[in-house]
């Protein structure tokens, strides 16, 4: 149990996905204009790794590996997550208008997220168990909201911001997130 | 002549992908924390843009519009596992340091952006210049962020000494310093933009200036 928690808070915290891994930095620049946004985003995404990785887990255990195709790993990942995404979005088109309404947007643009092929990925790199998998899929997610989430305050705050003239636009926005990284780092020794 | 040195030119300057027109960063700050890496990258990314827009722009009428997208990845995918492939077999302490992002120039939005948006539409040498335009433009900006970090960071280029450790800021080869120093890349080519264009603007001016004196 206290190994899922670690690898759990590891996951969202010591090694989040965007602002310690630089993963899946453009709906991070390109979508936190606004909390309401960047929280969507970030649900939406979330949904999709967790789905993702239980989907593409069995499928390199059970179907890759015994036939020694682990080579054609990022294909069919890609694919299979691609057409996830498709599915996801039609099930939600018909059976719930509504949340297709607040999530639909986001959707196309998950399936070239790199955060969820990553996780995918690393999942198998770090041999772990299904289990594990799953909490570590959870952890990186919920690192992805919580800083979209963050993100998009401090955007709300940078707008009435005295900022540098040459700085104004995206490079304050990286030069932000070069500080909300900082204090992530802090997180580093919090598990061994 | 001037047309094609335009497309060419495109990619490395005016539209370039990771300062202008900020797609496909994460690659980008991720690996850079050693010249080796970013340029290793650089060139990986080249090759997954070249082949892939030289194969779509061949095929671009026998693929169907509707499945496009699908087909699309296909084809990224496929040369991304070939260079994954190959610097697995020579070399492998690159591949070893690049880890989660080789597989991951399948989703760069810099490649399905050309491909999408250019090599679909145009001819096979036109995308060739586009995707060698875009790829040196990709590099040389990798290779100049992974030279800031490496040097101040670490204190070595190419693994070689420059810097005395004790004078080394750590900061820059973590997380954080990649942002700051990207961030600082795009306020300077926005400026040096600005100012060239303001600079033409004036000329312009001066011009018509001297033209309507001589009237």
């Amino acid at each position: 149990m206290s190994d899922l928690l670690k690898i759990f808070l590891k996951s969202m915290l010591v090694d989040n996905v965007i602002l310690v891994q630089y993963l899946a930095l453009c709906p991070f620049i390109g979508m936190t204009s606004d909390t309401g946004k960047a929280t969507g985003m970030g649900i939406a995404t979330t949904f999709v790794i967790i789905l993702a990785t239980a989907v593409t887990y069995p499928l390199y255990y059970c179907i890759l590996v015994p036939l020694q195709l682990q080579f054609l790993q990022t294909l069919i990942f890609i694919l299979v997550i691609a057409a996830l995404v498709q599915l996801v979005e039609f099930y939600l088109k018909k059976s719930a208008p509504a949340l297709y309404s607040a999530m639909g947007v986001y959707l196309a643009l998950i399936t070239t997220n790199c955060a969820v092929l990553a996780v995918t990925l690393n999942c198998i790199g770090k041999n772990y168990n299904y289990v594990e998998s799953l909490v570590y899929a959870l952890g990186s997610a919920g690192g992805f909201l919580l800083s979209m989430v963050i993100m998009s305050g401090v955007r709300e705050r940078l707008e009435v911001a005295p900022v540098p003239a040459f700085l104004k636009g995206k490079p304050i926005l990286f030069i932000a997130a070069g500080f909300l990284s900082l204090s992530f780092l802090g997180f580093s020794g919090l598990i061994k | 002549m001037n047309k094609n040195l335009g497309i060419f030119t495109n990619g490395i300057i005016k539209e370039n992908p990771l300062l202008v027109l900020s797609i496909g960063l994460c690659s980008s700050l991720a690996v850079t924390t050693s010249v080796f890496n970013g340029i290793g990258m650089g060139f990986s990314m080249l090759f997954v843009l070249l082949m892939s827009e030289i194969i779509i722009s061949l095929f671009h009428k026998l693929i169907p519009d509707a499945i496009r997208l699908p087909i699309f990845i296909i084809i990224i995918a496929a040369f991304t596992t070939i260079v994954q492939l190959v610097l697995a077999a020579y070399l492998p302490a690159l591949s070893e340091a690049l880890g989660v992002f080789l597989p991951l120039i399948v989703v760069n939005c810099i490649i399905m952006g050309r491909v999408e948006s250019y090599a679909s539409k145009n001819s096979v040498p036109h995308s060739i210049l586009d995707a060698l335009g875009m790829g040196i433009g990709y590099t040389w900006v990798l290779t100049a962020i992974s030279v800031i970090r490496e040097l101040v960071g670490n204190g070595t280029l190419f693994s070689t000494r420059i810097i005395p450790e004790a004078y080394t800021v750590g900061l820059f080869s973590k997380a954080p310093g990649g942002f700051i120093i990207f961030g600082l890349m795009i306020a300077i080519t926005a400026s040096i933009s600005k100012a060239v264009e303001n600079k033409k603007k004036a000329a312009a001016k001066a011009a018509d200036g001297a033209q309507g004196g001589a009237k």
